[in-house]
This record gives C-alpha cells, sequence and structure tokens, in this order.
C-alpha cells in the first residue's frame, strides 16, 4: 500500500491560504493511497483553472490541458487504453461554461471515467469573474450589476445527459470527499463528483461557514437508483437544505464495453502492420 | 437554379487535350448520380483505361443539380476535361448547363419521354432519344433503375462491354439481393439492346476492351487516406463530419473491428482534436480530418498538441472559404492558415498531396513523422483530390515500416519526459509505464511540471523548434520537378493541380513543373535552386492571393510575377493551363 509521500512532488502548493482545493487535494491523496493508484495503473487529466494546477501538487501521470476540454482529452485516453484508471479534475468554468457541450455528450457517453468538479462558483485564477454555478443576482467584477442569469446545476444537466453515478461532497470536509472520490471511482461509468469548494477570495457568498451550516448528509432511506428521486433531489438547495451524499448509482452498459474491437485487449497493444490487400480489392 | 449555374465564362472553341474521351452524366440530387458515375469509371478502368472522374453537386441532399464526368483514355489520365464526348441527360438541366461543353460529334443520350427540349444543342451533336424511364419502369420494375437503363445504352453506343455492368451490379448488390441483381441486369441489357437496335449505325466504339486491362484501383482522395491511415497502423480516429472529408470517416467505420481501431465520432471538432490527443498520448496512432471550418475549431488543440508534443495526423480537406462559403466546391484557400493558425510558435509539418498515390503515400508518412518529432503533422489536401476518383495501381501498403521514433517500452530511471536533447527529440513515455510525467499545456520543465522561469521557457522552446530542423535534414524531401530540366517556362503549383498540369505538359516540349509537397519544413534550397534559374515562371493556385507564391517570395526572397489564379470553386483544367501556356510571349 502506497503513503502519502509516494505522491508528493518537488512543487511548493501555491493555492490561497485555506482555499477549497487543499480539502480536494487531501480527500484525492487519501483516496489514492486507499485504492492504491500509483503511475502503473491510474492517469489524470485536468482542465485550465485554479484547479488544474493540482497536476503539479500530485506524483500521478497526467494531462493538463485546454480551458474546457479536459473531458475529450480524458475520452481518448480511455477508449486507447481502457485499462488506466482515468480521472479527470474540473472547475466549474472549466466543465459547465467552456467545455459544457463535452460535459453533456461525456455524460451520454457512459466511458468509465471519474469527474472531481472543484465547483467554487467563480472564477478564481482570472481574479473574480461570475461563473456558471454562481447564483442569480451574485456581484463580481464582470456582473457588478448582479447576475441576471440563473446558475447551472451541474448533477441535473449531468443526470438528463446521461451520467449513471452523481455525488457532492464539501470540500472542507476532506473525509467524506475522499469517501466519494473513491466511490464514484469504483463506479463503472461516467460518474461526477462535485465537491463544494470555497474561494475564499473571491466569493463571499459560498464560504466555508455557509457550507458547514448548509449542508446535511443524504440520509439511508434516499433511494439512489431512483432516477426521478435523484432529479427531485438535485433540486433542493437552500438554507440547511443543500444535499450532500451519492445522488445516483446505476449500472449500464460503459461506452468501451460497448466496443467489440477492445473486447480482447485495448487499443494501443493490438497490431500497427495490417493487411490491406484483400481490402484494395473492392476499388477495382 | 439560379444559384447552381455553373456555365463555362469561355465558350470559345479549344482544342481538347489528346487522347481522352469525356462521359459526362447529369441529373437531380438523389438519383445516385455520383453512383452511375463511379460505375462508369470503373467499366473504363476494367476495360483496360485510365479513369479520372470528377463531381460537382451542390450543398443539398434533394433536388440539385449533380453531375460526374469520368474522363478516360489509353494513357495515364490524372485531370477533369472541359469538354464533354458523351453526356447522359437525366434531366433538363443536365441539358441546358452543358450543351455548351459538348463537342462537335459529341452524343447526347437523353430521355425523350420525359419531354427533354434539346433545341439548341449545337449541330454536330448525335441525339440518342432512349426511354430510360419506362424501360426501368417496365423492364426493372422501378424508375430508380433509370441509371442502369442508362449505363446499358451507354455501354451499348460507346461499345463498351456489358458484362463490366453486370459484373459491378453484382458485385454492389451481391448475393443478398439476387432479385435486385437480375432486375438491374436485365434493365441494363434493355438499354443496350434498345440502342443496338434503334441506333445501330450510329454506335462509336470508343469502349472497347483494350485487350490490356491491368488491376488499378479506381480510388478517391478520402479513400486513399483511409486505406493509408489503416495500413499505417492507425489506431484511433476521431472525425466530425465536414464535406469534403466525410469520405474518410465513411470509409473507416465499418472496417474498425476488423482491424482494431477505433473511429469516433465526437460532439464537435474540438472534441474530435482533444481526443485525438489523448488517444495519443495513451499510445495510439491518433488522426482526425475535417475541413477549414472544422479546422479553424481545432486551432487550440494543433498548438496543444504542440507544446505537450503529442504526435497527431489531421487531414485538411479544403473546400470555397471562408465560413459557410462553398461546401461542395473545390479551393487552396488554407495554406497560410494551416501554416499560421494558433497563437505562439510550434513546429508543425504539413504536406500537401497532389493526388490520390500521393495522399496514401504521404498519410503513412505523416504518422511516422508524427510519432518521430512528437508534433502535429497536416495533410493538406482539397475537395478536388478528396472526391475525384483516379485510376492507380494498387498501393504499395508491403513496404510501409511503422515508424514510432524515441517511445519507450516500460519503465526507466530517472525519466524526464521533456529532457534537452541535441536533435530536440526527447523520450516519450506512455501513462500506465511507470514512468511519472505531466504533459502540459503551460509552460513546463523536463517532467512537465508549469513553469515560468525565462531559462526553462527558452530552453523547452529551443528544444521544440529545434526538431523542425532536425526533420528538415532528416526526412524533407526536395520538390519534384517534371519535365525537362531546361525549360523556356516553368510552373509552380501545389495540391491537386498537379494531375491538370500534368495532363497540360503533354502537349509541350519546353515547359517543367515543379510541385511542392513539403510546406514545413520548406525545401527553401531546393526551391530556389529551380526557380533562380527558370526564365519564366507561372505560379498556379486555386486561391485570390497566391499563397504559394507569397510563402515561396517568404522563404526565396524570389517574386513569381505571373500566376494563374482561380477561386470560382472549380479546379483548373489543362485547357485553361494550355491557353496560359500559349499566351505567354517568350522574351528570346
Amino acid at each position: 500500500m502506497p503513503s502519502i509521500k509516494d505522491y508528493k512532488t518537488p512543487i511548493d502548493i501555491n493555492w490561497c491560504p485555506s482555499c477549497g482545493n487543499f480539502g480536494i487535494w487531501k480527500a484525492f491523496v487519501d483516496a489514492a493511497v486507499q485504492e492504491g493508484w500509483n503511475n502503473r495503473n491510474t492517469v489524470l487529466a485536468a482542465g485550465i483553472g485554479c484547479h488544474g494546477h493540482i497536476v503539479n501538487f500530485v506524483k500521478l501521470t497526467s494531462f493538463e490541458g485546454l480551458h474546457g476540454r479536459a473531458l475529450p482529452l480524458a475520452a481518448g485516453i480511455k477508449m486507447s487504453n481502457h485499462e488506466l484508471n482515468v480521472l479527470v479534475f474540473t472547475g466549474d468554468g472549466d466543465l459547465l461554461a467552456e467545455g459544457g457541450n463535452h460535459f453533456i455528450h461525456a455524460a451520454r457517453r457512459n466511458q468509465d471515467i471519474t469527474v472531481i468538479l472543484h465547483d467554487n462558483a467563480v472564477y478564481g485564477l482570472t481574479t473574480g469573474q461570475t461563473s456558471p454555478t454562481s447564483p442569480k443576482g451574485y456581484r463580481s467584477k464582470s456582473t457588478p450589476q448582479g447576475n441576471p442569469e440563473e446558475p447551472i446545476n451541474p448533477l441535473r444537466l449531468a443526470l438528463a445527459s446521461g451520467a449513471t453515478f452523481l455525488a457532492r461532497s464539501y470540500a472542507g470536509d476532506a473525509k467524506m470527499t475522499a469517501e466519494m472520490i473513491v466511490r464514484a471511482n469504483r463506479h463503472k461509468g461516467f460518474a461526477v463528483v462535485q465537491a463544494l469548494q470555497p474561494c475564499v477570495v473571491f466569493n463571499k457568498v459560498y464560504t466555508h461557514a455557509f457550507y458547514r451550516e448548509n449542508i446535511y448528509r443524504l440520509g439511508e432511506d434516499y433511494c439512489r437508483t431512483d432516477k426521478s428521486a435523484a432529479f427531485e433531489k438535485t433540486m433542493e438547495w437552500g438554507e440547511k437544505k443543500i444535499p450532500v451524499g451519492i445522488f445516483y448509482e446505476v449500472r449500464e452498459p460503459t461506452y468501451e464495453e460497448q466496443l467489440p474491437q477492445i473486447k480482447e485487449i485495448p487499443l494501443i497493444k493490438q497490431l500497427l502492420k495490417r493487411d490491406i490487400s484483400k481490402l484494395m480489392n473492392k476499388y477495382i | 437554379m439560379g444559384l447552381f449555374k455553373h456555365k463555362q465564362k469561355n465558350n470559345k472553341k479549344i482544342d481538347q487535350i489528346k487522347p481522352v474521351f469525356t462521359f459526362k452524366i447529369g441529373g437531380e440530387a438523389g438519383y445516385g448520380i455520383m453512383s452511375a458515375g463511379l460505375t462508369f469509371s470503373k467499366i473504363a478502368c476494367r476495360s483496360g483505361y485510365y479513369v479520372f472522374d470528377y463531381t460537382e453537386y451542390p450543398s443539398i441532399i434533394r433536388g440539385g443539380h449533380n453531375v460526374m464526368q469520368t474522363t478516360f483514355s489509353k494513357e495515364v489520365v490524372r485531370s477533369q476535361s472541359r469538354q464533354t464526348n458523351f453526356l447522359v441527360a437525366l434531366n433538363q438541366n443536365t441539358v441546358d448547363l452543358h450543351k455548351g461543353e459538348l463537342i462537335d460529334g459529341a452524343g447526347l443520350l437523353y430521355d425523350a419521354d420525359q419531354g427533354i427540349d434539346v433545341k439548341g444543342v449545337p449541330a454536330g451533336v448525335e441525339l440518342f432519344a432512349v426511354p430510360i424511364n419506362r424501360l426501368a419502369r417496365e423492364v426493372g420494375g422501378s424508375e430508380i433503375m433509370r441509371n442502369t437503363a442508362a449505363l446499358g445504352a451507354t455501354m451499348g453506343l460507346l461499345g463498351g462491354e456489358l458484362s463490366h455492368l453486370r459484373d459491378l451490379i453484382t458485385a454492389e448488390f451481391g448475393a443478398k439481393k439476387p432479385e435486385v441483381v437480375e432486375k438491374n441486369h436485365a434493365t441494363g441489357q434493355a438499354g443496350y439492346d434498345f440502342v443496338v437496335k434503334n441506333y445501330q449505325a450510329k454506335i462509336k466504339p470508343v469502349l472497347p476492351p483494350t485487350g490490356q486491362a491491368k488491376k488499378l484501383l479506381v480510388i478517391s482522395g478520402n479513400e486513399a487516406a483511409a486505406l493509408g491511415a489503416i495500413a499505417a497502423g492507425m489506431q484511433f480516429a476521431s472525425i466530425y463530419p465536414m464535406t469534403p472529408t466525410s469520405g474518410i470517416l465513411h470509409a473507416l467505420a465499418p472496417l474498425q473491428e476488423q482491424f482494431g481501431f477505433i473511429y469516433k465520432q465526437p460532439e464537435d471538432e474540438i472534441a474530435a482534436i482533444n481526443m485525438a490527443i489523448g488517444a495519443s498520448y495513451a499510445g495510439a496512432r491518433a488522426m482526425t480530418a475535417t475541413s477549414g471550418g472544422g479546422f479553424c475549431l481545432m486551432t487550440e488543440g494543433y498548438g496543444l498538441a504542440g507544446i505537450t508534443e503529442t504526435p497527431l495526423v489531421i487531414v485538411e480537406g479544403m473546400r470555397g472559404s471562408p465560413s459557410t462559403g462553398l461546401p461542395t466546391w473545390t479551393e487552396q484557400g488554407d495554406l497560410k492558415f494551416v501554416l499560421h493558425a494558433h497563437q505562439g510558435e510550434f513546429p508543425k509539418i504539413i504536406l500537401a498531396a497532389g493526388d490520390v498515390e500521393e495522399v496514401f503515400e504521404l498519410i503513412g508518412k505523416a504518422f511516422n513523422l508524427a510519432d518521430i518529432y512528437q508534433t502535429p503533422v497536416v495533410l493538406l489536401v482539397d475537395k478536388h483530390i478528396c472526391e475525384s476518383h483516379q485510376s492507380v495501381p494498387p498501393f504499395a501498403w508491403a513496404d510501409y515500416q511503422v515508424e514510432r521514433g524515441q517511445l519507450l517500452s516500460g519503465q526507466v530511471d530517472n525519466y524526464a519526459r521533456y529532457e534537452i536533447t541535441p536533435d530536440g527529440i526527447s523520450p516519450r513515455a506512455l501513462p500506465g509505464q511507470g514512468n511519472h510525467f505531466v504533459a502540459n499545456s503551460d509552460e513546463h520543465d523536463t517532467t512537465g511540471y508549469s513553469n515560468e522561469e525565462a531559462e526553462v521557457r527558452q530552453a523547452q522552446m529551443d528544444k521544440r523548434m529545434k526538431k523542425l530542423e532536425t526533420c528538415a535534414q532528416a526526412d524533407m524531401e526536395a520538390p519534384k520537378l517534371y519535365g525537362p530540366k531546361e525549360a523556356e517556362i516553368t510552373l509552380v503549383s501545389w495540391g491537386s493541380n498537379k494531375g491538370a498540369i500534368l495532363d497540360a505538359l503533354k502537349n509541350f516540349s519546353n515547359v517543367n513543373f515543379l510541385h511542392i509537397t513539403w510546406i514545413s519544413p520548406f525545401p527553401t534550397a531546393a526551391v530556389r535552386k529551380v526557380l533562380k534559374k527558370a526564365k519564366h515562371i507561372v505560379n498556379l493556385e486555386c486561391n485570390y492571393s497566391g499563397q504559394m507564391a507569397a510563402l515561396i517570395r517568404e522563404k526565396t526572397g524570389l517574386e513569381i510575377k505571373d500566376n494563374l489564379l482561380k477561386y470560382d470553386g472549380r479546379p483548373i483544367y489543362p485547357e485553361e493551363i494550355v491557353e496560359k501556356i500559349k499566351s505567354i510571349k517568350l522574351s528570346n
């Protein structure tokens, strides 16, 4: 079993003090230790935003791609070598603004990929503009009159698009977040963990105190396989009414399971030398 | 109708490039014109002739005007012809739009029962009224078989072998639909019998079997790209449909299980290139294909592959642009675009194919170059190559060697993905091998960790750009010079104009032709050497501004003053080149 120091890199962590990313980072490393993720079995993809810096702070092979494009990158990795455990780090701007189209299609594709959404409901790296999950009326550098748009509910969007595992956690609770990441990763299919993450510099609404005050854990009586119940649950958001835990979990065939050409061995292990002599007959 | 007029600007009589014969069939979109045209091309090829076909169609599914022409000859033919020797008109539009192309002594086959008006057809044209639809209906049971009736009649009038048509019908419908095969055979026979009975005296046997039929493929650039990619060991292709390169995905998709690759239809071109980059990063030989508009969406990914040093093959099939432009017509307007389509600088290899054989050869090369230099390689083609079929010898696939460059096979000590090396190429690990590294869109150090220090940035930039120099020394090829070494006139061009130029050159002994296939790195010395001693240079391109001439000037300092530029969506015809050459007043 690996230990936390196996994931240490020589790079100093440069997130702001008290940033919610620390909780997600700790949760991720704990999950990695617990599950034995290493450079032989796991690969990470990330987009651009504060979240994306994580590739520098975890010693696992990774690809920090373009803003909004971590999902198609991960899709290509998974199709190419589906034996690899693929996790994606993304942010609310990355996943839901720049990469919104990819999110919808990745959800319906149901590849066996785990998505960790660092959702701080603000643009941190570009110093404080409104994001797709910022609340209506939210005042920021880009919405000084208050955000006139409805926020996107990422779990509801993923559910509507075909995702087969949905969970939410609060980044300040690393234990719960690690548990959600592990559960999502063990799920076969497209799994999303929305980590509610305070931006201590730019988001004065969704603070650590706000989340501590208002989240509650979904109870044992909640049925995780009922899609209608999950829809209803994703709509809850208010004082003392922010559910965390697993919203939805069903087993459907993954994209990879449906491709006969990779049933036996992954794509990258297949023969490169091909005989096209018979193929050419079609053109005579 | 007005939208799809394609009247020739110049109706004056010009010499046809000899010795070729051009068959053309036209009708409403949805009539299966392309399929009938391709059948004719294959018949001509199986009869022992070389063929080149060319199709014109609007960007709609039904109702527009479609034509396909096949030019064939006992000699190698590489281009379309402006004049038509035999026209099959399935509707009035075909007569109205193409009667001006009919040469003296040409034939016009049309359906007399459809009320097609042939007034205004030049007096020297032989008219063949054949009840095409009626024969299809009465013999085949459906007017859908009108093309078969028309092709049967064509075989009769051109002295062709009906058995080739029968064989192709059998191959198309196969054992699964014996009744369809039978009905089509009978309909083709009925068309044939009708003309033999009614026009016996007017049969011109231009398509008899030569007795020297070679085993040639009749294949388009798109199909050659697909076959070339498969032969090169391509394992992953993500291609969003877009004219004129959709034919690549159509050829690939049915073969993925048989050959062990994945074709993925992505949600957009941004996903297409990022998926291909992800697949390549994980170890697959990966490609994407698109046209200029799709490539606009790929440009950020193009740079991502550059800075992360991820091998990638991109086929860019140019069409009339900008924006939606002329979706189904040809152009060469993206040369400078693929050279500069990204922010900042990275080493990119750009190759431009001139015909289907070069497409096959260069796509194989592109996969090797991408792996060796760990950078994107663009294969630039145009609609005229993508969708025209050409008769070519079977591809020499067996000679192909997969070269994966400095790809590691397992864990190594002290691994550094972006290690500074003299040739700029660093050992490449794959995820899952145990080597830790980061592929990073941010500037990075040798492991891949984000790094903004001046020395690190400069070292990584130098390393990446060095790869282009290495490539120029180790792999870049000089452009081919066709024709005599010494000539009065030197033509310069790139892409699909090659075919028309080589066909035009058959008429001259004092003209040579420099065809450029390496765009980046650019064979500056070789191009300068040829052009420096050229007496009169003409640059030919299908774009407005003469992009290759500008590139040549940038690289060599030589300015080409005489340009034949065409940007009306049509390819350059060999007749236009002959005219151009004849119009040049040589100073000596």
